[in-house]
Protein backbone atom coordinates (compact mmCIF):
# COMPACT_ATOMS: atom_id res chain seq x y z
CA UNK A 1 0.00 0.00 0.00
CA UNK A 2 2.58 2.70 0.93
CA UNK A 3 4.44 1.71 -1.88
CA UNK A 4 2.02 1.82 -4.37
CA UNK A 5 1.61 5.66 -2.84
CA UNK A 6 5.17 6.55 -2.56
CA UNK A 7 5.87 5.06 -6.42
CA UNK A 8 2.57 7.81 -7.39
CA UNK A 9 3.94 11.03 -5.41
CA UNK A 10 5.87 11.80 -8.22
CA UNK A 11 3.26 12.46 -10.75
CA UNK A 12 0.73 13.96 -8.49
CA UNK A 13 2.52 15.88 -5.66
CA UNK A 14 -0.35 18.53 -5.30
CA UNK A 15 -3.36 16.03 -4.85
CA UNK A 16 -6.83 18.01 -4.82
CA UNK A 17 -5.48 21.67 -3.59
CA UNK A 18 -6.84 23.15 -7.42
CA UNK A 19 -9.95 22.43 -5.61
CA UNK A 20 -9.52 25.68 -3.42
CA UNK A 21 -10.73 28.61 -4.12
CA UNK A 22 -8.45 32.01 -4.11
CA UNK A 23 -10.37 33.84 -1.88
CA UNK A 24 -10.44 30.75 0.87
CA UNK A 25 -6.73 30.31 0.13
CA UNK A 26 -5.80 33.90 1.05
CA UNK A 27 -8.09 33.53 4.81
CA UNK A 28 -6.52 30.14 5.57
CA UNK A 29 -3.30 30.47 4.16
CA UNK A 30 -2.04 34.00 3.50
CA UNK A 31 -2.92 35.84 5.92
CA UNK A 32 -1.77 33.69 9.47
CA UNK A 33 1.47 33.17 7.25
CA UNK A 34 1.96 36.67 6.74
CA UNK A 35 1.39 37.12 10.15
CA UNK A 36 3.76 34.27 11.36
CA UNK A 37 6.30 35.67 9.11
CA UNK A 38 5.85 39.42 10.83
CA UNK A 39 5.92 37.82 14.28
CA UNK A 40 8.94 35.78 13.54
CA UNK A 41 11.14 38.57 12.16
CA UNK A 42 10.19 41.41 13.43
CA UNK A 43 12.49 41.68 16.64
CA UNK A 44 15.56 41.28 13.37
CA UNK A 45 14.28 44.46 12.05
CA UNK A 46 13.45 46.80 15.29
CA UNK A 47 17.73 45.43 16.00
CA UNK A 48 18.73 46.40 12.37
CA UNK A 49 16.67 49.50 12.69
CA UNK A 50 17.73 50.49 16.36
CA UNK A 51 21.23 49.78 14.88
CA UNK A 52 21.49 52.55 12.79
CA UNK A 53 19.20 55.09 15.41
CA UNK A 54 21.09 58.17 16.50
CA UNK A 55 20.44 58.47 20.40
CA UNK A 56 17.71 61.17 20.18
CA UNK A 57 15.22 59.19 18.33
CA UNK A 58 16.26 56.16 20.46
CA UNK A 59 14.98 58.13 23.57
CA UNK A 60 12.17 59.89 22.58
CA UNK A 61 8.56 58.69 22.39
CA UNK A 62 7.72 61.23 19.50
CA UNK A 63 7.88 60.65 15.80
CA UNK A 64 7.61 57.38 14.36
CA UNK A 65 9.94 54.85 16.05
CA UNK A 66 9.24 52.37 13.37
CA UNK A 67 11.92 54.10 10.99
CA UNK A 68 14.87 55.88 11.24
CA UNK A 69 15.16 59.89 10.07
CA UNK A 70 18.34 60.49 10.51
CA UNK A 71 20.85 57.20 10.28
CA UNK A 72 24.13 57.00 11.89
CA UNK A 73 27.18 54.52 12.32
CA UNK A 74 28.18 55.82 15.51
CA UNK A 75 27.21 52.61 17.56
CA UNK A 76 28.86 50.18 15.21
CA UNK A 77 31.67 52.65 15.25
CA UNK A 78 31.46 52.71 19.29
CA UNK A 79 31.52 49.17 19.44
CA UNK A 80 34.11 48.30 17.33
CA UNK A 81 36.49 50.65 18.54
CA UNK A 82 35.64 51.37 21.96
CA UNK A 83 34.82 48.15 22.89
CA UNK A 84 36.41 44.57 23.01
CA UNK A 85 34.34 43.16 20.60
CA UNK A 86 36.38 42.78 18.04
CA UNK A 87 38.41 40.47 20.30
CA UNK A 88 35.09 38.93 21.16
CA UNK A 89 34.43 37.66 17.57
CA UNK A 90 37.53 36.49 17.10
CA UNK A 91 37.27 34.14 20.27
CA UNK A 92 33.65 33.65 19.33
CA UNK A 93 35.14 32.20 15.22
CA UNK A 94 38.20 30.66 17.12
CA UNK A 95 36.08 28.34 19.38
CA UNK A 96 33.45 27.20 17.24
CA UNK A 97 35.74 26.61 14.31
CA UNK A 98 38.35 24.15 16.73
CA UNK A 99 35.41 23.07 18.68
CA UNK A 100 33.83 21.90 15.52
CA UNK A 101 36.31 20.23 13.73
CA UNK A 102 37.65 18.62 16.84
CA UNK A 103 33.79 17.02 17.36
CA UNK A 104 33.55 16.12 13.63
CA UNK A 105 37.09 14.12 13.56
CA UNK A 106 35.79 12.30 17.08
CA UNK A 107 32.98 11.55 16.09
CA UNK A 108 33.41 10.36 12.28
CA UNK A 109 35.55 7.86 13.51
CA UNK A 110 32.79 7.14 16.65
CA UNK A 111 31.03 6.76 14.02
CA UNK A 112 31.96 4.56 11.85
CA UNK A 113 33.18 1.91 14.60
CA UNK A 114 29.61 2.10 15.83
CA UNK A 115 27.59 1.66 12.35
CA UNK A 116 30.21 -0.19 10.23
CA UNK A 117 32.89 -2.22 12.44
CA UNK A 118 29.90 -3.33 14.66
CA UNK A 119 32.39 -4.52 17.79
CA UNK A 120 31.31 -5.97 20.20
CA UNK A 121 28.52 -3.94 22.36
CA UNK A 122 28.36 -1.46 19.82
CA UNK A 123 24.15 -1.17 20.09
CA UNK A 124 25.04 0.25 23.93
CA UNK A 125 27.45 2.99 23.17
CA UNK A 126 25.10 4.12 20.40
CA UNK A 127 22.60 4.10 22.65
CA UNK A 128 24.55 5.70 25.08
CA UNK A 129 25.47 8.30 22.60
CA UNK A 130 22.08 9.21 22.48
CA UNK A 131 21.18 9.98 26.17
CA UNK A 132 24.55 11.77 25.65
CA UNK A 133 22.92 14.10 23.48
CA UNK A 134 19.89 13.99 26.23
CA UNK A 135 22.35 15.38 29.26
CA UNK A 136 21.70 19.20 29.26
CA UNK A 137 24.45 21.98 29.96
CA UNK A 138 22.52 23.30 32.74
CA UNK A 139 22.85 20.93 34.80
CA UNK A 140 26.30 19.99 33.80
CA UNK A 141 28.10 23.49 34.10
CA UNK A 142 29.12 23.49 37.99
CA UNK A 143 30.74 19.94 38.23
CA UNK A 144 32.31 21.08 35.01
CA UNK A 145 33.39 24.59 36.24
CA UNK A 146 35.51 22.87 38.65
CA UNK A 147 36.89 19.91 36.36
CA UNK A 148 38.23 23.15 34.35
CA UNK A 149 39.44 25.11 37.79
CA UNK A 150 41.30 22.02 38.23
CA UNK A 151 42.71 21.51 34.94
CA UNK A 152 44.00 24.77 35.23
CA UNK A 153 41.89 25.91 32.16
CA UNK A 154 39.73 28.64 33.82
CA UNK A 155 39.39 31.69 31.94
CA UNK A 156 41.00 29.91 28.90
CA UNK A 157 39.71 29.76 24.90
CA UNK A 158 41.02 26.18 25.71
CA UNK A 159 38.21 25.15 28.34
CA UNK A 160 35.70 25.98 25.90
CA UNK A 161 37.31 24.41 23.23
CA UNK A 162 37.16 21.10 25.10
CA UNK A 163 34.02 21.34 26.58
CA UNK A 164 31.91 22.45 23.76
CA UNK A 165 32.48 18.99 22.44
CA UNK A 166 30.64 16.87 24.95
CA UNK A 167 27.28 18.23 23.13
CA UNK A 168 28.96 18.42 19.68
CA UNK A 169 30.26 14.60 19.60
CA UNK A 170 26.90 13.54 20.57
CA UNK A 171 25.17 15.13 18.10
CA UNK A 172 27.37 14.98 15.26
CA UNK A 173 27.89 10.71 15.69
CA UNK A 174 24.23 10.44 15.75
CA UNK A 175 24.00 12.24 12.67
CA UNK A 176 26.67 10.45 10.59
CA UNK A 177 25.56 7.17 12.42
CA UNK A 178 22.38 7.49 10.35
CA UNK A 179 24.37 8.86 6.96
CA UNK A 180 27.06 5.59 7.08
CA UNK A 181 23.81 3.63 7.60
CA UNK A 182 22.92 4.87 4.51
CA UNK A 183 26.08 3.96 2.25
CA UNK A 184 25.58 0.24 0.84
CA UNK A 185 28.00 -2.38 2.24
CA UNK A 186 28.81 -4.01 -0.81
CA UNK A 187 30.74 -0.50 -1.78
CA UNK A 188 33.30 -1.84 1.29
CA UNK A 189 32.77 -5.56 0.76
CA UNK A 190 34.38 -5.13 -3.14
CA UNK A 191 37.40 -2.88 -1.35
CA UNK A 192 37.92 -5.35 1.33
CA UNK A 193 38.14 -8.25 -1.24
CA UNK A 194 40.78 -5.69 -3.45
CA UNK A 195 42.58 -5.87 0.04
CA UNK A 196 42.22 -1.84 1.18
CA UNK A 197 42.49 -1.43 5.05
CA UNK A 198 39.59 -0.42 7.24
CA UNK A 199 41.26 3.32 7.24
CA UNK A 200 40.97 3.39 3.47
CA UNK A 201 37.70 2.39 3.22
CA UNK A 202 37.02 5.07 5.84
CA UNK A 203 38.80 8.14 4.15
CA UNK A 204 38.56 7.16 0.22
CA UNK A 205 34.58 5.16 0.12
CA UNK A 206 32.61 6.33 3.38
CA UNK A 207 34.05 9.69 3.61
CA UNK A 208 33.23 11.37 0.16
CA UNK A 209 29.86 9.77 0.11
CA UNK A 210 29.54 10.96 3.53
CA UNK A 211 29.94 14.57 2.61
CA UNK A 212 26.46 16.18 2.90
CA UNK A 213 26.08 14.79 6.26
CA UNK A 214 29.84 15.92 7.19
CA UNK A 215 28.50 19.12 6.15
CA UNK A 216 25.00 19.30 8.05
CA UNK A 217 27.09 18.10 10.93
CA UNK A 218 29.31 20.90 10.72
CA UNK A 219 27.36 24.10 9.98
CA UNK A 220 25.06 22.32 12.89
CA UNK A 221 27.70 22.46 15.19
CA UNK A 222 29.25 25.65 14.10
CA UNK A 223 26.50 26.98 15.12
CA UNK A 224 25.58 25.38 18.48
CA UNK A 225 29.22 26.59 19.50
CA UNK A 226 28.49 29.86 18.48
CA UNK A 227 25.29 30.09 20.34
CA UNK A 228 26.67 29.00 23.20
CA UNK A 229 26.01 30.84 26.60
CA UNK A 230 26.11 29.01 30.21
CA UNK A 231 29.82 27.12 29.79
CA UNK A 232 30.85 30.37 28.04
CA UNK A 233 29.83 32.47 31.04
CA UNK A 234 30.59 30.29 33.77
CA UNK A 235 34.24 29.40 32.83
CA UNK A 236 35.69 32.77 31.20
CA UNK A 237 35.90 36.01 32.99
CA UNK A 238 38.49 37.65 31.98
CA UNK A 239 37.00 40.56 29.12
CA UNK A 240 39.42 39.46 26.34
CA UNK A 241 38.88 35.62 26.95
CA UNK A 242 34.61 36.26 26.44
CA UNK A 243 32.21 35.45 23.37
CA UNK A 244 30.13 37.23 21.33
CA UNK A 245 26.80 36.49 23.44
CA UNK A 246 28.47 36.54 26.60
CA UNK A 247 30.72 40.00 26.44
CA UNK A 248 27.41 41.47 24.75
CA UNK A 249 25.19 40.37 27.57
CA UNK A 250 28.15 41.10 30.42
CA UNK A 251 30.22 44.14 28.98
CA UNK A 252 27.83 45.94 26.97
CA UNK A 253 25.63 46.85 29.49
CA UNK A 254 27.08 49.24 32.12
CA UNK A 255 25.08 50.09 35.22
CA UNK A 256 21.35 51.49 34.42
CA UNK A 257 22.26 53.51 31.56
CA UNK A 258 21.60 50.78 28.81
CA UNK A 259 23.21 52.08 25.27
CA UNK A 260 20.83 50.28 23.14
CA UNK A 261 21.79 51.14 19.95
CA UNK A 262 25.86 49.42 20.50
CA UNK A 263 23.60 46.81 22.69
CA UNK A 264 21.77 46.24 19.15
CA UNK A 265 24.34 46.59 17.29
CA UNK A 266 26.28 43.97 18.96
CA UNK A 267 23.56 41.58 18.48
CA UNK A 268 23.39 42.25 15.15
CA UNK A 269 26.76 41.96 14.18
CA UNK A 270 26.66 38.66 16.50
CA UNK A 271 23.84 37.48 14.58
CA UNK A 272 24.84 37.89 10.93
CA UNK A 273 27.66 35.54 10.26
CA UNK A 274 25.89 33.02 11.63
CA UNK A 275 22.86 33.97 9.05
CA UNK A 276 24.90 34.34 6.37
CA UNK A 277 26.04 30.91 7.19
CA UNK A 278 22.79 29.35 7.17
CA UNK A 279 21.97 31.28 4.33
CA UNK A 280 24.46 29.22 2.01
CA UNK A 281 23.58 25.89 3.74
CA UNK A 282 20.19 26.05 4.46
CA UNK A 283 19.13 22.64 3.25
CA UNK A 284 22.05 20.54 4.78
CA UNK A 285 21.09 22.57 8.30
CA UNK A 286 17.23 21.58 7.99
CA UNK A 287 18.42 18.07 6.95
CA UNK A 288 20.93 17.53 9.98
CA UNK A 289 18.23 19.36 12.23
CA UNK A 290 15.56 17.26 11.69
CA UNK A 291 17.81 13.97 10.69
CA UNK A 292 18.68 14.05 14.43
CA UNK A 293 15.05 13.89 15.35
CA UNK A 294 13.57 11.60 13.43
CA UNK A 295 16.19 8.80 13.94
CA UNK B 1 50.92 -11.45 10.12
CA UNK B 2 52.63 -8.15 12.02
CA UNK B 3 50.58 -6.99 15.10
CA UNK B 4 49.83 -3.75 12.86
CA UNK B 5 47.86 -6.07 10.74
CA UNK B 6 45.88 -8.23 13.32
CA UNK B 7 45.06 -4.97 14.55
CA UNK B 8 43.52 -4.04 11.34
CA UNK B 9 41.68 -7.09 11.14
CA UNK B 10 40.29 -7.13 14.61
CA UNK B 11 36.78 -5.40 14.82
CA UNK B 12 37.02 -5.12 18.56
CA UNK B 13 40.34 -3.45 18.75
CA UNK B 14 39.82 -1.23 15.87
CA UNK B 15 36.47 -0.46 17.35
CA UNK B 16 37.67 0.50 20.70
CA UNK B 17 40.39 2.34 18.57
CA UNK B 18 38.40 4.55 16.72
CA UNK B 19 35.84 5.09 19.55
CA UNK B 20 38.99 6.25 21.54
CA UNK B 21 38.56 10.36 21.21
CA UNK B 22 35.14 10.55 21.54
CA UNK B 23 34.72 8.16 24.57
CA UNK B 24 37.93 10.10 26.32
CA UNK B 25 36.09 13.40 25.66
CA UNK B 26 33.00 12.29 26.66
CA UNK B 27 33.69 10.15 29.59
CA UNK B 28 36.20 12.69 30.98
CA UNK B 29 33.70 15.96 30.47
CA UNK B 30 30.29 14.33 30.37
CA UNK B 31 29.93 11.26 32.35
CA UNK B 32 32.32 12.34 35.43
CA UNK B 33 30.78 15.66 35.41
CA UNK B 34 27.85 13.97 35.81
CA UNK B 35 28.90 12.12 38.92
CA UNK B 36 30.58 14.58 40.12
CA UNK B 37 27.29 17.23 40.28
CA UNK B 38 25.38 14.12 42.08
CA UNK B 39 28.33 14.02 44.73
CA UNK B 40 28.34 17.67 45.29
CA UNK B 41 24.70 17.89 45.54
CA UNK B 42 25.32 16.18 48.94
CA UNK B 43 28.39 18.13 50.09
CA UNK B 44 28.66 21.72 51.21
CA UNK B 45 31.24 22.66 48.70
CA UNK B 46 31.91 26.23 48.43
CA UNK B 47 33.54 28.17 45.89
CA UNK B 48 37.56 27.57 47.09
CA UNK B 49 36.60 25.32 49.94
CA UNK B 50 36.41 21.45 49.26
CA UNK B 51 32.99 19.98 51.22
CA UNK B 52 32.13 17.52 54.02
CA UNK B 53 29.80 15.18 52.93
CA UNK B 54 26.30 16.50 54.84
CA UNK B 55 23.63 13.94 53.18
CA UNK B 56 20.67 15.36 52.50
CA UNK B 57 20.91 18.32 54.02
CA UNK B 58 21.23 20.43 50.84
CA UNK B 59 17.81 18.78 49.76
CA UNK B 60 15.96 19.33 53.06
CA UNK B 61 17.25 22.89 53.13
CA UNK B 62 15.93 23.63 49.12
CA UNK B 63 12.53 21.78 49.84
CA UNK B 64 12.29 24.43 52.78
CA UNK B 65 13.21 27.39 51.07
CA UNK B 66 10.45 29.64 49.22
CA UNK B 67 12.67 30.82 46.71
CA UNK B 68 13.33 27.36 45.56
CA UNK B 69 10.03 25.97 45.65
CA UNK B 70 8.78 29.18 43.68
CA UNK B 71 11.13 28.32 41.23
CA UNK B 72 9.96 24.49 40.81
CA UNK B 73 6.88 26.65 40.05
CA UNK B 74 8.06 28.71 37.56
CA UNK B 75 9.68 26.15 35.89
CA UNK B 76 6.95 24.05 35.36
CA UNK B 77 4.58 26.95 34.57
CA UNK B 78 7.06 27.90 31.83
CA UNK B 79 7.62 24.61 30.07
CA UNK B 80 4.01 23.50 30.39
CA UNK B 81 2.57 26.76 28.74
CA UNK B 82 4.94 27.51 26.35
CA UNK B 83 5.56 23.72 25.08
CA UNK B 84 1.39 23.84 24.49
CA UNK B 85 1.72 27.37 22.83
CA UNK B 86 4.68 26.10 20.37
CA UNK B 87 3.04 22.75 19.90
CA UNK B 88 0.02 24.62 18.35
CA UNK B 89 1.22 27.27 17.00
CA UNK B 90 4.57 24.70 15.26
CA UNK B 91 1.89 22.47 14.23
CA UNK B 92 -0.32 25.34 12.62
CA UNK B 93 2.98 27.06 11.35
CA UNK B 94 4.26 23.39 9.59
CA UNK B 95 0.38 23.17 7.52
CA UNK B 96 0.74 26.10 6.39
CA UNK B 97 4.38 25.58 4.92
CA UNK B 98 3.35 22.13 3.41
CA UNK B 99 0.71 23.85 1.31
CA UNK B 100 1.40 25.11 -2.44
CA UNK B 101 2.77 28.92 -2.31
CA UNK B 102 4.74 31.23 -4.36
CA UNK B 103 8.73 31.13 -2.47
CA UNK B 104 8.47 28.74 -0.75
CA UNK B 105 12.04 27.73 -0.03
CA UNK B 106 12.58 30.82 1.19
CA UNK B 107 9.51 31.26 3.35
CA UNK B 108 10.81 28.30 4.68
CA UNK B 109 14.82 29.12 5.04
CA UNK B 110 13.42 32.50 6.71
CA UNK B 111 11.56 31.04 8.92
CA UNK B 112 14.05 28.99 11.11
CA UNK B 113 16.17 32.15 11.42
CA UNK B 114 14.56 32.84 15.17
CA UNK B 115 16.05 29.29 15.85
CA UNK B 116 19.26 30.10 14.15
CA UNK B 117 20.90 33.36 15.99
CA UNK B 118 21.91 33.06 19.73
CA UNK B 119 19.34 33.33 21.95
CA UNK B 120 21.31 35.76 24.30
CA UNK B 121 21.45 37.82 21.56
CA UNK B 122 17.59 38.05 20.39
CA UNK B 123 16.77 38.12 24.25
CA UNK B 124 18.77 41.69 24.26
CA UNK B 125 16.28 42.59 21.28
CA UNK B 126 12.95 41.18 23.08
CA UNK B 127 14.84 43.17 26.27
CA UNK B 128 14.66 46.58 24.22
CA UNK B 129 11.41 45.67 22.92
CA UNK B 130 10.13 44.64 26.26
CA UNK B 131 11.67 48.07 27.36
CA UNK B 132 9.54 50.03 30.36
CA UNK B 133 9.79 53.58 28.86
CA UNK B 134 10.82 52.53 25.45
CA UNK B 135 8.70 49.72 24.23
CA UNK B 136 7.71 49.76 20.86
CA UNK B 137 4.62 47.30 21.76
CA UNK B 138 3.81 49.38 24.34
CA UNK B 139 4.29 53.05 21.60
CA UNK B 140 1.70 50.69 19.41
CA UNK B 141 -0.87 50.16 21.46
CA UNK B 142 -0.83 53.99 22.93
CA UNK B 143 -1.62 55.05 19.19
CA UNK B 144 -4.22 52.49 18.61
CA UNK B 145 -5.75 53.72 21.72
CA UNK B 146 -5.79 50.33 23.55
CA UNK B 147 -3.77 51.30 26.46
CA UNK B 148 -3.35 54.57 28.26
CA UNK B 149 -0.32 54.21 30.00
CA UNK B 150 3.56 52.07 29.09
CA UNK B 151 3.11 48.56 29.98
CA UNK B 152 5.77 47.48 32.39
CA UNK B 153 6.54 44.04 30.84
CA UNK B 154 9.54 43.06 33.03
CA UNK B 155 8.34 44.62 35.97
CA UNK B 156 5.59 42.78 37.16
CA UNK B 157 5.63 39.07 37.93
CA UNK B 158 3.04 37.96 36.20
CA UNK B 159 3.58 40.23 33.22
CA UNK B 160 7.36 38.84 33.02
CA UNK B 161 6.24 35.09 33.42
CA UNK B 162 4.23 35.74 29.97
CA UNK B 163 6.87 38.06 28.19
CA UNK B 164 9.75 35.28 28.87
CA UNK B 165 7.19 32.71 27.71
CA UNK B 166 6.48 34.50 24.89
CA UNK B 167 10.29 34.79 23.75
CA UNK B 168 10.64 31.49 24.43
CA UNK B 169 7.61 30.51 21.92
CA UNK B 170 9.11 32.99 19.46
CA UNK B 171 12.43 31.33 19.52
CA UNK B 172 10.45 27.59 20.17
CA UNK B 173 8.07 27.88 17.21
CA UNK B 174 9.95 27.54 14.13
CA UNK B 175 12.27 24.12 15.54
CA UNK B 176 9.11 22.35 15.92
CA UNK B 177 7.60 23.98 12.63
CA UNK B 178 10.87 22.53 10.12
CA UNK B 179 10.54 19.33 12.22
CA UNK B 180 7.08 18.54 12.28
CA UNK B 181 7.05 20.34 8.20
CA UNK B 182 9.47 17.32 7.66
CA UNK B 183 7.04 14.40 8.81
CA UNK B 184 4.33 16.16 6.95
CA UNK B 185 6.17 15.98 3.75
CA UNK B 186 6.48 12.04 4.57
CA UNK B 187 2.60 11.48 4.22
CA UNK B 188 1.60 10.36 0.67
CA UNK B 189 -0.96 12.78 -0.93
CA UNK B 190 -2.69 9.52 -2.21
CA UNK B 191 -4.12 9.66 1.61
CA UNK B 192 -5.91 12.74 0.84
CA UNK B 193 -7.65 12.31 -2.24
CA UNK B 194 -8.60 8.93 -0.85
CA UNK B 195 -10.12 11.09 2.16
CA UNK B 196 -11.67 13.32 -0.05
CA UNK B 197 -13.48 11.05 -2.44
CA UNK B 198 -14.79 9.73 0.61
CA UNK B 199 -16.31 13.34 1.73
CA UNK B 200 -14.20 13.93 4.39
CA UNK B 201 -14.41 17.62 5.47
CA UNK B 202 -10.78 19.47 6.11
CA UNK B 203 -10.87 19.58 9.71
CA UNK B 204 -11.96 15.19 9.38
CA UNK B 205 -8.92 14.69 7.20
CA UNK B 206 -6.65 16.25 9.68
CA UNK B 207 -7.84 14.57 12.60
CA UNK B 208 -7.92 11.30 10.93
CA UNK B 209 -5.07 11.32 8.36
CA UNK B 210 -2.53 14.09 9.34
CA UNK B 211 -2.98 13.62 12.83
CA UNK B 212 -1.99 10.01 13.15
CA UNK B 213 0.75 9.73 10.90
CA UNK B 214 2.50 12.72 12.60
CA UNK B 215 2.22 11.03 16.32
CA UNK B 216 5.42 9.53 16.47
CA UNK B 217 7.56 12.56 15.51
CA UNK B 218 5.39 14.89 17.43
CA UNK B 219 6.13 12.74 20.34
CA UNK B 220 10.09 12.84 20.16
CA UNK B 221 9.65 16.64 18.77
CA UNK B 222 8.14 17.84 21.74
CA UNK B 223 10.30 15.71 24.41
CA UNK B 224 12.91 17.43 22.60
CA UNK B 225 11.47 20.45 23.11
CA UNK B 226 10.12 20.52 26.95
CA UNK B 227 14.05 19.02 27.63
CA UNK B 228 15.14 22.12 25.76
CA UNK B 229 12.61 24.33 27.55
CA UNK B 230 12.87 23.08 31.28
CA UNK B 231 16.57 23.37 31.09
CA UNK B 232 16.51 26.71 29.79
CA UNK B 233 19.25 29.57 30.80
CA UNK B 234 19.77 32.26 28.87
CA UNK B 235 16.52 33.81 28.29
CA UNK B 236 15.75 34.45 31.85
CA UNK B 237 19.25 35.01 32.23
CA UNK B 238 19.22 38.15 29.54
CA UNK B 239 15.75 39.60 30.49
CA UNK B 240 15.04 39.26 34.04
CA UNK B 241 17.49 37.27 36.09
CA UNK B 242 15.12 35.68 37.73
CA UNK B 243 13.49 39.02 38.99
CA UNK B 244 11.00 40.55 39.49
CA UNK B 245 10.81 39.07 43.26
CA UNK B 246 12.36 35.83 41.81
CA UNK B 247 8.98 35.37 39.55
CA UNK B 248 10.77 34.19 36.73
CA UNK B 249 13.73 32.50 38.12
CA UNK B 250 13.82 29.00 36.96
CA UNK B 251 15.92 25.93 37.87
CA UNK B 252 18.51 26.14 35.93
CA UNK B 253 18.96 30.44 36.65
CA UNK B 254 18.62 29.91 40.49
CA UNK B 255 21.49 27.29 40.40
CA UNK B 256 23.82 29.21 38.70
CA UNK B 257 22.80 32.30 40.63
CA UNK B 258 23.33 29.65 44.06
CA UNK B 259 26.56 28.45 42.56
CA UNK B 260 28.64 30.89 40.76
CA UNK B 261 28.21 34.72 42.05
CA UNK B 262 26.77 33.20 45.38
CA UNK B 263 29.33 30.55 45.92
CA UNK B 264 27.18 27.86 46.70
CA UNK B 265 28.39 24.69 44.35
CA UNK B 266 27.01 22.17 46.95
CA UNK B 267 23.55 24.21 46.85
CA UNK B 268 23.61 24.56 43.34
CA UNK B 269 24.56 21.14 42.16
CA UNK B 270 21.95 19.75 44.30
CA UNK B 271 19.15 22.07 42.61
CA UNK B 272 20.19 21.16 39.20
CA UNK B 273 20.24 17.45 40.12
CA UNK B 274 16.23 17.79 40.86
CA UNK B 275 15.61 18.68 37.85
CA UNK B 276 16.90 15.01 36.21
CA UNK B 277 13.65 13.48 37.20
CA UNK B 278 11.68 15.63 35.10
CA UNK B 279 14.13 15.00 32.57
CA UNK B 280 13.92 11.26 33.00
CA UNK B 281 10.41 11.77 32.99
CA UNK B 282 10.27 13.26 29.39
CA UNK B 283 12.74 10.89 28.10
CA UNK B 284 10.57 7.80 29.27
CA UNK B 285 7.74 9.17 27.12
CA UNK B 286 9.80 9.91 24.04
CA UNK B 287 11.01 6.20 24.49
CA UNK B 288 7.61 5.12 24.85
CA UNK B 289 6.83 8.02 21.39
CA UNK B 290 8.89 5.29 19.08
CA UNK B 291 8.35 2.54 20.65
CA UNK B 292 4.57 3.15 19.05
CA UNK B 293 6.38 4.07 15.86
CA UNK B 294 7.77 0.85 15.85
CA UNK B 295 4.35 -1.23 16.87
CA UNK B 296 2.74 0.92 13.48
CA UNK B 297 5.29 -0.19 10.97
CA UNK B 298 4.98 -3.67 11.56
CA UNK B 299 8.82 -3.55 13.15
CA UNK B 300 9.96 -5.60 16.14
CA UNK B 301 12.62 -4.09 16.91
Amino acid sequence: MSQQAGAEQPADTQGMNYLVSSQRKLATLYLPLAAFLFVLLFPFYWMSVTTFKPNEELLSREGNPFWVTNPTLAHIKKLLFDTAYPEWLWNTILISVTATFLSLLCSVLAAYAIERLRFHGSRYVGVSIFLAYLVPPSILFIPLARVVFELGLFDTRLALILTYPTFLIPFCTWLLMGYFRSIPFELEECALIDGATRWQILSKIILPLAVPGLISAGIFAFTLSWNEFIYALTFISSSESKTVPVGVVTELVEGDVYHWGSLMAGALLGSLPVAILYSFFVEHYVSGMTGAVKE
Amino acid sequence: MTLLQRLENSRNALGLLFLLPAAALLLFFLTYPLGLGIWLGFTDTKVGRAGVWVGLENYEYLFGDSVARLSLFNTVFYTAVASVVKFVLGLWLALLLNKHMPFKAFIRAIVLLPFIVPTALSAIAFWWIYDAQFSVISWTLMKMGLIDRYIDFLGDPWNARFSVIAANVWRGVPFVAICLLAGLQTISPSYYEAASLDGATPWQQFRFVTLPLLTPIIAVVMTFSVLFTFTDFQLIYVLTRGGPLNATHLMATLSFQRAIPGGSLGEGAALAVAMVPFLLAAILFSYFGLQRRAWQQGGKD
